[in-house]
């Protein structure tokens, strides 16, 4: 399990070699990468900026990381998110996890992404030129989240 | 009672620093915002739209009807957009 919050960007591939290095146990494993788009609502973005809350972030990560790995059988967990001023086509986001079988090692990613995208404190400010407006939080992605809670 | 405030992303903006030491007698975090918005217009613009406000006690996520006995730290910020 492991969660870094970060300005500088990440290496997919050498984040893969590391957490498969040494084992032959993981039969699966999912990434998902989220990346800053050129468009928001059909106006073009040149900028966009992501703040975040220092300490209650790398918090609020390791718990959602916690819940997915006790919900799922996880062999590993990594969670990167990126802060500071980005660009279009730059990573945001990076989410891994392995598992024996690919069922958990989806289920737990889909998890981590709908968690942290409302509920670690990140807000994005995106724009063009000297103009800029933060993002507001989408119903959709709290109704991601909804799918998840136990009865 | 000595609170840290910390503001994030347009509540910064519109209270216009990141953060300060006040001294407030609010139980809750419901008459802590409402002291805020007594003191000077930028508050009132800042905590205007209460359900438009995130809360967190000691950097865990809360709602107004909350407690303050015992916080240190209340951060107040936008619904969340990471990812």
């Amino acid at each position: 399990m492991a969660v870094r919050v970060q300005a500088g960007d990440f290496d997919i591939s050498a984040e893969l070699a590391a957490l498969r290095a040494g084992r032959a146990d993981i039969g699966a494993i999912v990434t998902f990468t989220g990346l800053v788009r050129d468009t928001a609502k059909g106006a073009p973005i040149e900028h966009m900026t992501l703040e975040h809350y220092p300490g209650m972030t790398e918090k609020a990560l390791s718990a959602i990381e916690a819940e997915a790995n006790a919900r799922w059988d996880l062999q590993v967990s990594l969670i990167i998110h990126r802060y500071g001023a980005l660009k279009p086509a730059d990573q945001i986001v990076l989410v891994v996890t392995a598992s024996p079988h690919r069922g958990d090692a989806f289920a737990a990613a889909e998890f981590l992404m709908d968690y942290l995208k409302s509920r670690a404190p990140f807000w994005k400010k995106e724009g063009r030129g000297n103009q800029g407006h933060w993002v507001d939080a989408r119903d959709a992605d709290e109704s991601a989240l909804a799918r998840w809670t136990k009865d | 009672m000595k609170l840290d405030l910390l503001y994030f992303a347009w509540v910064r903006e519109r209270i216009g620093e990141p953060g300060e030491q006040v001294e407030t007698n609010a139980t809750t975090v419901a008459e802590l915002i409402e002291d805020l918005r007594s003191r000077a217009p930028r508050y009132e613009a800042a905590f205007s739209d209460p359900k438009a406000i995130r809360v967190a006690l000691d950097q865990e996520l809360s709602t107004p009807d909350a407690l303050l006995t015992g916080v240190r730290e209340v951060a107040f910020f936008p619904p969340m957009t990471g990812g």
